[in-house]
This record gives C-alpha cells, sequence and structure tokens, in this order.
C-alpha cells in the first residue's frame, strides 16, 4: 500500500471549521428557512401498547394558522417501510412516544399549540416494559449489531469453570442511556415536482438518500440530502428515523416546505437510546491469573417494531488469551421505544462487565490489575486465530501506569482518606474496531492552484473536514489551506457514515487515491491545469474487500482517580488519564478532543446517566437534560489523553485507527474500579449513585 | 384508557395576539411584530436570521440559547421577546467588532474548544458573562469568602441561603467597588456548568476562558 507523505498529517492543524462554528456562521439543519415554509409539530402516543380510536382532526384545523392534520386516517401511504419507518400508517401503538400525528401550522407557536390540543382517542392494552434476564419471551436474535454471531463457543467453558483455582462470577448491569447530542433531530423537508429535497444532520448523507428513496419508492438520484454541519450524533444520527419520514409526508400533504424539530423531550422516545443490559460475567483463572475461561451472556430488550441487538459480548471474544469461552445475547421484545446505536455499542457496556471481572479477578488473585492484564495477552485474535494488524494494550498500560503514577499502588481498599474524601484508583483496558467500508471521492485542481475535495462524508465534531483536507493535501504535495474539502451533500461521491470509528479510514483511502489519480492527470497534462480545471474521482470497493485479512482493533489503558464522600457516598472523578494505541494519530489537536470527549461521555455514563422506565405509564421518566444527567463542566476536572506511536502497515494509507468510540470504552469500568478501591464497596450495576454507596 | 386525549385543556384559547416592538441586536436596531408567546430564541432566529443561537432543550436546561441582554446572559429560549424590547442584546454574532474575533472566539480556536460546535454560541456568550460577572465582583458557589477579615455575613456566599445570589455589593469592600473575582479553573468550571457540551470540550473551554481572563 501506498503511505502518504507526512508533512501536514500527523500536524496539530486548527480545524478548518473553526471560525464559523466561533461566529455562528455554521448553518445546521434547522438553521435553514426556505421560502414558504410551514411548521409541523409531531404528537407522541400516550400509551405504551394499544390502538388509535379517532383523531379530532377537524376541530384542530378550525384553530388559527392550522394548515393540516395528519394522521392514519387521512395520511399518504407508503410504497413499503418496516414497522419503525411506516410512520401514520397503522392505528397500532408500539410504544408510548411515538408518533400518532402530526400538526402542520403557519408559525411554530401555533403549530405547537395545535398539536397540544389534538384529541387523539386509544383502546390501551397491557403493556410490558421491564426488562429481566428471565423474562420468559427472551429470544435468540439472528445477528447481533454490526454483523457478528450471535453466539460463540470455544473448548468446554464449564468444565474448565469448574476446574479454576479462581473463578470470578458476577451480573453487571447498565442503564438505558440516550445519545443526547446537544443539537436535536432537525428536518427541512421540501418536494419539487418528484424530487425530494432534505435538510437533517445525519451521520451519512449518502445512506439518508438511499433509504428515503426507498421508502418513497423512487431513485435515490431524485432525493437529496443536506447536511455541511450536524451538531452531534455519537449514534443517534446514523440511521432514518420516523420524523424524516413525517417531514417528508407532511411537506407533500401540504405542497409547502415543512420544518419539524424534534424537541429534547420527545428525543427520549423516538431517536434511539443504548439498551439496558444484564451481562453475566464468569472468568476462571489459574492461581496465578491466567485465565483459563471467560462467559459472558448478555440479556437485553427491543421494541416490537424492530430489533437493534447490542453486541455487547463481542468485546469478550478477543481482548484476553483463555483457551475456553462462550458468549451469548439474547433480546426480548417490550412495548419500549426502539434502542439504537451509542458511541461504542457492544464494546461500551460489554466492557464495563469485562473490565470490571478483571478487577475482581486481580483481587481474587491477589494480582495488579495492570499486570493482570499483561499475562493474559494473546499472542494472535482468540476468535479467528489472525494475526493483529498491531496490538498495543500491553505498552498502553505500562505508558498509563508510568504517567498516571501508578506504581507502588497499596492494593488494599477502603482505607485512604483525604479529608471526608475516601480516594481510590483504578485501571481498565479499551478497545474498538478498526473497520474500514467502502467509499467514493472525487478531487479537483482548480488553474489558480486550489484543489476541491468533495465526497458526501460527515463532520460531526470529528475534525473530518480538517484530517481530510491534511491528507488530501500531503497526496496532492500541498498545502492543507489550498484544500477545501466539501462534505455533507448527498449530491457529493457516495461515502459510508460516519459511525462505527471507520469515518476517516474510510473516507481517507477514498480521498487519497481520488488526490492519486488527479496527481497522475496534472502529471500527464505536463503539470498546468487547463482553464476548466481537472478532476478525478475513487472508488475503494475494490480495495476495501480486497484487503488482507488481519485482526484489526484500536486498544488503550484507562486510570482513574477518585474521591468519594465518606459521608454522602457523592463520587467524584479526580483524575481520568487515557493512553491510546490507534495507529497513526492524523491531528493531535482533533485527535485529543475525540479521545477526551469520550473519555468524558464515559465519565458521565459511570456517575450520571441512567434512563429511568416508568412501568406504570410505559415511558423514559426523566426526559429531559434536567432530569437525564450528562456530565456538566464542574464535573469533569484533570482528564488527559496520550497515545503511544504505532506503525501499522496493514490498515490503510494513512495508517489510521478509528478514535471516535475508544475513549468512551473501559472508561465507566476504570472509574467503578477505582470506587471500589476508594470504598471497598463494588458497583456493578451503573450509575454509581451515592445511595449504592451509602449502608 | 379508552377517550383519553392527549391534554386536559379545552378549546376555549384565544387566538394569537402581536406586538410590535423593536429590539436592539448587536448594535442595530430591528422593528418587528411578534407573536406574544415568541421567545427571544424564536425571533432572533426565525424573524431576525440571527441562528447563531441554538435550541438545544427549549427549556433553559442546556445553556445553548445564552445571549447577553444588558450585559448579563440569559438563557433566550426561557425570555419571551416581548419582554426585552427596550433592552440591549447581544448574540455571537456580535461579540467580534469589525470583523474581528472576540478574543474568547480566539481561545476557544486555540484551545480547540469546541467540536461538533452546536454549544459553542452559547458557550462564548456565557464565558463573556462569565468574564463580566467575575469583573463585577459577583460570587459563585466556590468563590472564597472575602474579602478576608469581612466576615461571612458580609461575603455574600451562596453557601448562605439567605444571602442573595447575585449581589455585588454583598462582596464590597466597606465604602468601595466590589472586589474582582480571580476566575481559575474551579471559579470557571463552576460558573460554566449551564452550559452543556455533549463533545466533551470541557477542559479546552476552561483553558480558553482562564487565558482570556489572564
Amino acid at each position: 500500500m501506498t503511505v502518504t507523505g507526512s508533512r501536514h498529517v500527523g500536524s496539530a492543524l486548527d480545524r478548518v471549521d473553526a471560525v464559523e462554528k466561533v461566529t455562528g456562521r455554521a448553518r445546521y439543519a434547522y438553521d435553514n428557512a426556505p421560502a414558504g415554509l410551514v411548521h409541523a409539530v409531531p404528537v407522541q402516543a400516550t400509551i405504551a401498547r394499544g390502538e388509535i380510536l379517532e383523531v379530532d382532526v377537524d376541530a384542530i384545523l378550525k384553530r388559527p394558522g392550522v394548515v393540516a392534520a395528519i394522521w392514519h386516517g387521512n395520511a399518504p401511504r407508503l410504497p413499503s417501510a418496516d414497522e419503525e419507518l411506516a410512520v401514520l400508517q397503522s392505528r397500532r401503538v408500539a410504544y408510548r412516544g411515538q408518533y400518532v400525528a402530526v400538526v402542520v401550522a403557519e408559525t411554530l407557536e401555533d403549530a405547537r399549540n395545535a398539536a397540544r390540543l389534538l384529541r387523539v382517542e386509544y383502546a390501551a392494552e397491557e403493556h410490558d416494559v421491564e426488562l429481566r434476564a428471565d423474562h420468559p419471551r427472551m429470544y435468540r436474535p439472528e445477528r447481533v449489531n454490526a454483523g457478528y454471531a450471535t453466539d460463540t463457543e470455544d473448548g468446554d467453558p464449564d468444565a474448565a469453570l469448574a476446574s479454576a483455582p479462581v473463578v470470578v462470577d458476577a451480573v453487571y448491569s447498565t442503564p438505558a442511556e440516550h445519545n443526547n447530542p446537544m443539537e436535536p433531530h432537525a428536518t427541512i423537508a421540501e418536494w419539487d415536482g418528484d424530487g425530494l429535497t432534505v435538510h437533517e444532520p445525519t451521520q451519512g448523507a449518502s445512506s439518508l438518500r438511499a433509504s428515503l428513496g426507498s421508502l418513497f419508492g423512487m431513485p435515490p438520484a431524485h432525493v437529496r440530502v443536506v447536511s455541511p454541519y450536524v451538531g452531534g450524533g455519537f449514534g443517534a444520527k446514523l440511521k432514518i428515523l420516523p420524523h424524516v419520514v413525517i417531514a417528508a409526508l407532511a411537506a407533500k400533504q401540504v405542497g409547502r416546505p415543512v420544518k419539524l424539530a424534534v424537541t429534547r423531550r420527545q428525543m427520549f422516545a423516538v431517536t434511539g437510546y443504548r439498551t439496558p443490559t444484564i451481562q453475566r460475567v464468569r472468568l476462571g483463572a489459574e492461581a496465578g491469573g491466567r485465565l483459563v475461561a471467560i462467559t459472558h451472556d448478555v440479556y437485553e430488550q427491543t421494541s416490537i417494531v424492530a430489533e437493534f441487538a447490542e453486541q455487547a459480548a463481542v468485546p469478550s471474544r478477543m481482548m484476553y488469551a483463555a483457551p475456553h469461552r462462550r458468549t451469548t445475547h439474547r433480546l426480548v421484545r417490550l412495548d419500549v421505544p426502539t434502542p439504537s446505536y451509542m458511541r461504542g455499542p457492544g464494546e461500551t457496556p460489554g466492557m464495563f462487565a469485562l473490565e470490571s471481572a478483571m478487577d475482581e479477578l486481580a483481587i481474587a488473585c491477589g494480582v495488579d490489575p495492570v499486570e493482570l492484564r499483561v499475562r493474559n495477552e494473546p499472542e494472535t485474535d482468540p476468535e479467528s486465530g489472525l494475526p493483529f494488524s498491531s496490538r498495543n494494550l500491553v505498552a498502553c498500560l505500562r505508558e498509563g501506569a508510568r504517567r498516571f503514577g501508578w506504581a507502588g499502588r497499596d492494593p488494599e481498599p477502603g482505607v485512604r482518606r483525604g479529608g471526608r474524601l475516601l480516594v481510590g484508583t483504578g485501571v481498565a483496558a479499551s478497545t474498538y474496531p478498526a473497520y474500514r467500508a467502502p467509499s467514493s471521492a472525487s478531487a479537483r485542481a482548480e488553474p489558480d492552484g486550489r484543489f476541491t475535495v468533495r465526497l458526501a462524508a460527515a463532520d460531526i465534531g470529528t475534525g473530518a473536514r480538517t484530517i481530510l483536507a491534511q491528507i488530501a493535501a500531503d497526496t496532492l504535495r500541498t498545502s492543507p489551506g489550498l484544500v477545501v474539502v466539501e462534505l455533507g451533500d448527498s449530491a457529493l461521491p457516495s461515502a459510508v457514515v460516519a459511525g462505527g470509528s471507520m469515518g476517516s479510514a474510510s473516507w481517507g483511502t477514498a480521498v487519497v487515491r481520488a488526490c492519486e489519480a488527479l496527481r497522475d492527470r496534472l502529471e500527464a497534462a505536463g503539470g498546468a491545469v487547463p482553464p476548466g480545471g481537472l478532476e478525478a474521482t475513487a472508488d475503494t470497493t475494490q480495495e476495501v474487500r480486497a484487503q488482507e485479512p488481519f485482526a484489526r482493533h484500536a486498544f488503550g489503558a484507562q486510570f482513574a482517580e477518585v474521591g468519594v464522600d465518606a459521608d454522602t457516598g457523592e463520587t467524584r472523578v479526580l483524575r481520568l488519564l487515557g493512553v491510546f494505541a490507534a495507529g497513526r494519530i492524523l491531528n493531535p489537536t482533533t485527535a485529543r478532543s475525540q479521545f477526551i470527549g469520550g473519555m468524558t461521555m464515559g465519565l458521565s455514563m459511570a456517575l450520571l446517566e441512567e434512563s429511568i422506565m416508568d412501568r406504570e405509564f410505559g415511558d423514559y421518566l426523566n426526559h429531559d437534560l434536567a432530569q437525564y444527567h450528562i456530565a456538566g463542566c464542574a464535573d469533569v476536572r484533570d482528564v488527559q489523553a496520550f497515545w503511544v506511536e504505532e506503525d501499522d502497515s496493514h490498515l490503510n494509507p494513512m495508517g489510521s485507527k478509528g478514535i471516535g468510540e475508544i475513549g468512551i470504552v473501559g472508561t465507566a469500568a476504570a472509574i467503578a474500579n477505582a470506587v471500589h478501591h476508594a470504598t471497598g464497596v463494588r458497583i456493578r450495576d451503573l450509575p454509581i449513585r451515592m445511595d449504592k454507596l451509602v449502608r | 384508557m379508552k377517550g383519553d386525549a392527549n391534554t386536559t385543556y379545552d378549546d376555549a384559547a384565544p387566538a394569537p395576539i402581536t406586538v410590535d416592538l423593536q429590539l436592539s441586536v448587536n448594535d442595530q436596531l430591528y422593528p418587528v411584530t411578534v407573536d406574544t408567546r415568541e421567545t427571544l430564541l424564536d425571533t432572533l432566529r426565525g424573524r431576525l436570521d440571527l441562528t447563531g443561537a441554538k435550541k438545544g432543550c427549549d427549556h433553559g436546561q442546556c445553556g445553548a440559547c445564552t445571549v447577553l441582554v444588558d450585559g448579563r446572559r440569559v438563557v433566550s429560549c426561557l425570555t419571551l421577546t416581548v419582554s426585552v424590547d427596550d433592552r440591549t442584546i447581544t448574540t455571537v454574532e456580535g461579540l467580534g467588532s469589525g470583523g474581528a474575533l472576540h478574543p474568547l472566539q480566539k481561545a476557544f480556536i486555540d484551545h480547540d474548544a469546541l467540536q461538533c460546535g452546536f454549544c459553542t454560541p452559547g458557550q462564548l456568550c456565557s464565558a463573556a458573562g462569565v468574564l463580566a460577572e467575575a469583573a463585577a465582583g459577583w460570587p459563585s458557589l466556590v468563590t472564597p469568602r472575602s474579602p478576608p477579615g469581612a466576615g461571612p455575613e458580609a461575603a455574600g456566599c451562596s453557601h448562605d441561603p439567605a444571602a442573595p445570589p447575585h449581589d455585588p455589593a454583598a462582596r464590597a469592600l466597606p465604602d468601595g467597588p466590589p472586589e474582582p473575582v480571580r476566575l481559575g479553573e474551579e471559579e470557571i468550571r463552576e460558573r460554566m456548568s449551564g452550559n452543556l457540551c455533549r463533545c466533551g470540550a470541557y477542559p479546552g473551554i476552561v483553558a480558553a476562558i482562564a487565558e482570556v481572563a489572564r
């Protein structure tokens, strides 16, 4: 593989869209206002299961400013749709908060008022919204997210556990968690003849275009998705969601552009969330801590209308060298909102369980937790037997221990006091797969010496615009200041979503290949750019499919120091330090922000985040930011991220691994392990609330 | 549950009422006609095309809509437009002057104090408010009780629930102006906690504000 020169890749270039963002000029989807637009406000079901009997459309149409009120009884029919997206196509209610109608009015105020007054009659049925591991309707899904096998088994884990000198057998649980990007979802939909234009914050303009095309029974070329700025996603903006369908339906019905903003409170039912998990982990080990067996059994929920199976046990297949292993995933369909991707699906809850169990094993064996992980380092991927393209977990653990000041740590829990605080430290490992997917890109040389790189990538705050300019500049042997990157528009060359931490690797490969092709064309033209410019394109489908078999993963080690108030149980993270091995770091500034941002979300997960299901009414009770707590400025004190040099030629032309998700993986376990060290109390169910510590 | 409506409101809601007023935003006067139910955030965004301030929660819980009214930060999503027609409003678009970035805007770039950028306009307006509040001597929860020797009664520290929360006079030296609050990292973190950032840019935000405060 070619490797780009490194004049600009690896340098700390300022975010190229920073000025747009600090001046308020960056236009997010909801900031657009096409002429003649009307406002749509959706109405959500107030029952968790049952049927809509009647919607009093006539009364609402008489209200000031109301243009339309649409429900199953009068909605345009969609040619085909999966159940979650078949909005207003049925009388059935599958979860509380599901859209049952939409009101369209001239102003937002009129639409909100009318939506609030719309009478909807239901025939409610008994609902079931409680996840239990022993739920009688637990079933085995075909596959789990990202295409992984549902269950795996190697060797004889039961026999190995029965004869192991040391066994840890514990159940860990994580609550439902909501992504809550700061930008709520919003759609502006406008039809022009047969064509549909949608302004929508999305992590994948190309895939949203394809979804809309198939949903409305038209060729993708008739759909355009515009999304230059996205106010965070964390998985919540990866796939098409019902509100986009409602906005498009409403715009079709009223024949005017429609603006629909999902409110923060509505988001808790209709924009996805991380399923709650119940996870049983069993570790069998020799007295010195060498693992002989790992089993990891996961129980999760999904909705009646869609299946999402979070792959929480998958990291236990490749983390440590245990000859006997079993992993399983079971789901139950409940009358709940549909769960979906949230930062590091699978690894994030799964590694909380595994890395907490590893800490328990370290204590049971009397082995230092860093050393325990080093002792269980596998030679090759235990699951596939493939060699790792690179695996530097041990280097991360060693470097982290050195920077954190781990040496000489007294393992005794509950004995360090600093004033009112009980102080402790903990460690956990992180991992995330290094995926890459086909993408295409174009590169264009202008006569004035500038270049334009185009592809339907998304910069959701990751710094994609910036690093793609750096990658292009190196390949074209120019300066990033002369490269304009255009992204966030489905009219650009098709590109994979900003998800699975694969954006940079996938888009970067396409940009390198397009720029190489352009360089060839420029050389063939004797270096002179004709007045009309020169352009070249690339599609990496063949290259990505042909890549050699390797186990490709990023790794990391996270260290936490916590202080727990001895009287109240209030836990504060005093220090958080992560060291990561993620291939070549393309831009240290944006990479550090990505790592720290992931770690911050992990801190938030450890101490604060919890969506509480109301069994009586069947919805998430704490559905706003005053009640669903995410880390605020005062919660985040000393968070530092570092990385080790990693030279891996089996990845992509840049030699990079994705870094968007690994920062959150392992953080919660490191903090829970530190809380145990501080207090002697093992918290196996997140979040680590005061009431769980005060006994 | 048969027959449940989404609301218990009756049908007697009054028709919308509009008001003509003059808004002073970023040193410009805007004559506007607004619905009395309209928030300042919706007016700025929908009528004046000042879309920098963002709607992150519409409930005053996230701070993304923060703007300055007479130099003080407010959450514009909970501010009715009709209540600010004689006030001076500054949004992120008006922070800089003469095409130059405000020092806070430059510091945010230098410290990579943003990722997706959605909360950034609110963070910046909030930070500008913090600088002014600290200069005016307004204490926060973590401000040391001062001036030294003045005793806790004079400090107006919010540990005392009876003390007015934002009374600069409470921190005043006897017969003197309020003493400015030094904006250390803890002070900044406390004062900026009304502005959520899901990307986790807090360390950069704190460093950027600390640099400008120095």
